[in-house]
């Protein structure tokens, strides 16, 4: 029920950035000038901060929706759903960890003058 | 639980609702096999954009100009922004469905949610095709 729930929120959330996204991509038609200063904001301390956000609700609507792929086209799949929750969440955490500390690595330099 | 989920309630659905066509259960499929492909597509321009060799900060007009001079990345592009446009509004159809029970509120929502998938979808295609790494 919740992983359902997540996989809507996360859905729904990721489709209105790619909107945005398209959006100022879009600028490179404009001038360089006007896509590196929106490309600029992206790469402000509080915006990075929602990229990891964007990246983990990419990366939970990915990984749970193969756990629906296998749901529904496994013969073993309705059975093992409720594992496979468990190995999708691990999963992200495995992958969340690193990744968190490379895309905020720029981050906390500017703001604390070291990586942690 | 969705309906998009469960083939078996789709199917008893589709006499009711949608008359003789199939639609629902392509739509149903569609979700699937773009979401295979978006799972690689997705994942793996997030990682480059955002992980690798300094992630966003590197990004600026030069660094668009330098990925789309490959023929391979405007391909990756575009396959990623129609599969990811259609998959995601696809999805919020389906979410109007399930929670805009008014007629005329699901009407309009989803007037605006195909408008604007149309729009996203031409502009992404235009900016692709037409980028010139020469203007200024």
């Amino acid at each position: 029920m919740w992983s359902w729930v997540a996989h809507r929120i996360t859905g729904v959330a990721v489709f209105f950035f790619l909107f945005v996204h398209v959006l100022d991509t879009a600028l490179v038609r404009v001038s360089p000038d006007a896509y590196d200063r929106v490309i600029a904001t992206y790469k402000t301390p509080l915006v990075n901060f929602l990229e990891v956000g964007l990246v983990g609700a990419v990366l939970y609507h990915a990984l749970n929706g193969i756990r629906l792929i296998l749901v529904d086209f496994w013969s073993k799949g309705p059975k093992y759903q409720r594992a496979m929750l468990w190995v999708i969440v691990l999963l992200w955490f495995v992958v969340m960890v690193p990744g968190i500390y490379f895309m905020t690595k720029h981050t906390f330099e500017q703001l604390f003058g070291t990586a942690p | 639980m969705s309906n998009t989920q469960d083939p078996s309630a789709l199917l008893n659905q589709r006499s009711s609702r949608s008359g003789r066509t199939n639609y629902e259960l392509y739509s149903w499929l569609f979700m699937r096999i773009s979401g295979i492909i978006l799972v690689f597509l997705v994942l793996g321009h997030l990682f480059i954009m955002n992980i690798l060799d300094g992630g966003v900060q590197r990004i600026n007009f030069g660094f668009v100009a330098g990925r789309w001079s490959s023929p391979f990345w405007q391909v990756w592009d575009l396959l990623q922004l129609w599969l990811a446009m259609l998959h995601g509004g696809n999805g919020l159809r389906t979410i109007i469905n399930d929670y805009a029970e008014r007629d005329s509120t699901r009407l309009w929502l989803k007037g605006i949610l195909y408008t604007t998938v149309v729009f996203i979808i031409l502009l992404g295609t235009l900016v692709i095709f037409t980028f010139d790494p020469n203007l200024s």
